[in-house]
């Protein structure tokens, strides 16, 4: 599998990171060098296989659903480049 | 006179309950090293004015008789862990000057033990690597050299490389590391120290900065197995917050680390000399431990795990995938870098602050993961490795089945290489994970113990390989190793 400079740049914007044009070449060629190296994943006879989601073996624990912690929202937001009264604050977004 | 950086963390704490010493001395002498040590780059924020207070107050337990079981020991936090009021950044510039309001709670249970933070520890970006380099902080600078080449600096692993070069260095008794396809096991063979990373569900993921979270755990790394044993003891445990963390009680690890290998099955698996070959002076390492566990009364079982050459594939799958949809809460909103220039909207905002953040390295993991997990390659890359993924944990499962009570693996294909020479590829960089990868993605518990110097004088590890929860039967053949061994050679950089 190949990726051409352009798939790489829908990539980017999917995964929302900005990438500057002339490093998109050199990308594609890392990239691409990875995923054919993945490629041999294909020899491997995975019919009738469940796939693994995860190797705990166990249920996932209920818990009664209720407030168990919060109230602090200045704590929540001290880190917050921008924010005012407990909210934090984006660009203005005019669609 | 002894040297109180040279203790080892069960020695320390005869020590503190002896009052040979304080906690105070103990804490002060780690600092002055820290400083005198400062070009090893292993923290990225000492903590002395912190170490100080906690110090103190553990000599004030002592002095009351409730001392913990890592009372007044001084350790270096991988700064991964979420720590309350101290800067936590994993290795990113992208965290900027965060300060968690809260506290991760592998930490909060050393502390609860009596620990106390010198500081937190140099890390790969993300715990993304294999060699440190991809730190924001800077490179780690491992205290070993090669004997041909004693001025050439070497990388000392990764992703916990800080972690292992502060405790190799002498600047800690003990570091937390966190472990996703090898973090914790290859730097400490890198570095000459002991590491286990524990079975997955065995520590609290809670306030650890995610990378993996289906193989993300923490564990300890110290200079003896002994040491890794007390450490766990008091890192473990289940936590109501991390719902894949373990109900089940944690043993004494301590207590059946004398009890010896005799009779134990040690699966010796063929497929962990690849094709491509093994290198001769690590494949005769591997060798050297198994003869010292068979003449130590364990009995070598030649065991097959065949799907074991596509485990690092697999890896590079599932990893990134995860990591990409982890890594997405970094945009610039609640904490962190924000880089916002007149005129942009949110996405701008977004796109440049991760463009800016990130480094090389996580942002093609983020790339590959984005890709393997996008409409039309989801079932090709990311179902496919989760398949391949249940046979290579089925591949221990029935080695275990068939009675084998412990693998035995080289942890590492290679020691410890030079800073100004690791691989620039990246698939030749994630070769380094080989030998540790599917004990990951099999959520196994895995000890890396220092068995030999290489030609080169360089310290190498074997990898002990467990059943799911028997970090107890690892340890207990960890300190069978470590005994026969005798591995006493201390880093060149102490010597000089």
């Amino acid at each position: 599998m190949s990726l051409d400079k352009e798939t790489v740049r829908k990539i980017a914007v999917l995964a929302r990171v900005a990438v500057p044009d002339d490093q998109l070449d050199p990308l594609a060629g890392e990239l691409s060098g990875i995923l054919n190296w993945i490629e041999q994943l294909g020899e491997v006879d995975t019919s009738d296989v469940e796939p693994m989601a995860s190797v705990a073996d166990m249920t996932l624990p209920w818990r009664d659903d209720v407030v168990t912690d919060g109230g602090y929202p200045e704590r929540v937001t001290a880190n917050a480049p921008d924010s005012q009264d407990g909210f934090y604050l984006v660009p203005k977004v005019v669609e | 006179m002894i040297t109180l950086t040279d203790l080892t963390i069960a020695e320390a704490r005869k020590g503190l309950d002896a009052k040979t010493f304080t906690a105070a001395e103990l804490t002060d002498a780690h600092i002055a090293a820290m400083e005198a040590r400062a070009d090893l780059n292993a923290y990225v924020l000492p903590t002395p004015d912190r170490a100080r207070e906690m110090a103190a107050a553990s000599d004030a337990r002592i002095a009351k008789g409730k001392a913990g079981a890592m009372e007044g020991i001084p350790i270096a936090m991988k700064d991964l862990f979420c720590t309350d009021g101290t800067r936590t950044t994993a290795g990113s510039k992208i965290l900027g000057n965060f300060v968690p309001p809260y506290e991760s709670t592998v930490s909060a249970n050393l502390w609860s033990a009596g620990a106390v933070l010198l500081g937190k520890a140099n890390l790969d970006e993300f715990a993304m690597g294999s060699t440190n380099q991809t730190s924001a902080f800077g490179d780690v600078v491992n205290p070993w050299t090669r004997t041909d080449e004693p001025t050439r600096k070497l990388v000392p692993g990764g992703s916990s490389g800080g972690s292992a070069a502060a405790v190799a260095g002498r600047i800690a008794l003990g570091a937390t590391g966190t472990d996703t396809g090898g973090s914790i096991r290859q730097p400490a063979s890198f570095c000459g120290i002991v590491g286990l990373k524990p079975t997955y569900g065995r520590c609290s993921r809670w306030g650890i900065v995610a990378f993996a979270s289906s193989l993300d755990q923490a564990g300890p790394m110290a200079r003896t197995v002994e040491d890794v044993a007390i450490m766990l003891g008091a890192m473990a445990g289940h936590d109501p917050k991390d719902s894949t963390s373990a109900p089940i009680a944690v043993p004494d690890f301590t207590a059946a680390l004398e009890q010896g290998v005799k009779g134990l099955k040690v699966g010796i698996p063929r497929e962990y000399r690849p094709e491509e070959g093994l290198s001769p002076e690590i494949d005769a390492i591997w060798t050297r431990g198994m003869e010292m566990l068979k003449d130590a009364g364990a009995e070598p079982v030649d065991i097959s795990l065949p799907h074991t050459k596509y485990a690092l594939a697999t890896y590079y799958i599932i990893a990134p995938a995860e990591a990409s949809s982890n890594l997405a809460r970094y945009d610039g909103v609640r904490y962190g870098l924000r880089v916002l220039d007149e005129g942009d909207g949110l996405n701008d905002m977004y796109m440049k602050t991760r463009g800016a953040g990130f480094g090389a390295e996580v942002k093609r993991r983020i790339l590959i993961g984005t890709y393997a997990l996008s409409a039309g390659y989801y079932d090709a890359y990311y179902l496919k490795a989760q398949k391949v993924r249940s046979l290579i944990a089925r591949d221990f499962k029935a080695a275990f089945d068939q009675g084998v009570d412990v693998i035995l693996t080289p942890a590492t294909p290679s020691a410890a290489f030079p800073l100004d020479d690791a691989p620039s590829d990246p698939v030749t960089m994630y070769l380094n994970d080989v030998f540790t990868v599917p004990t990951s993605l099999a959520g196994l518990p895995g000890l890396s113990v220092p068995v030999a110097l290489t030609e080169a004088g360089l310290p190498q590890g074997l990898q002990l390989i467990g059943r799911p929860f028997d970090e107890e039967t690892v340890l207990r053949a960890g300190r069978a190793l470590e005994k026969a061994a005798a591995f006493t050679a201390t880093p060149s950089l102490l010597e000089g």
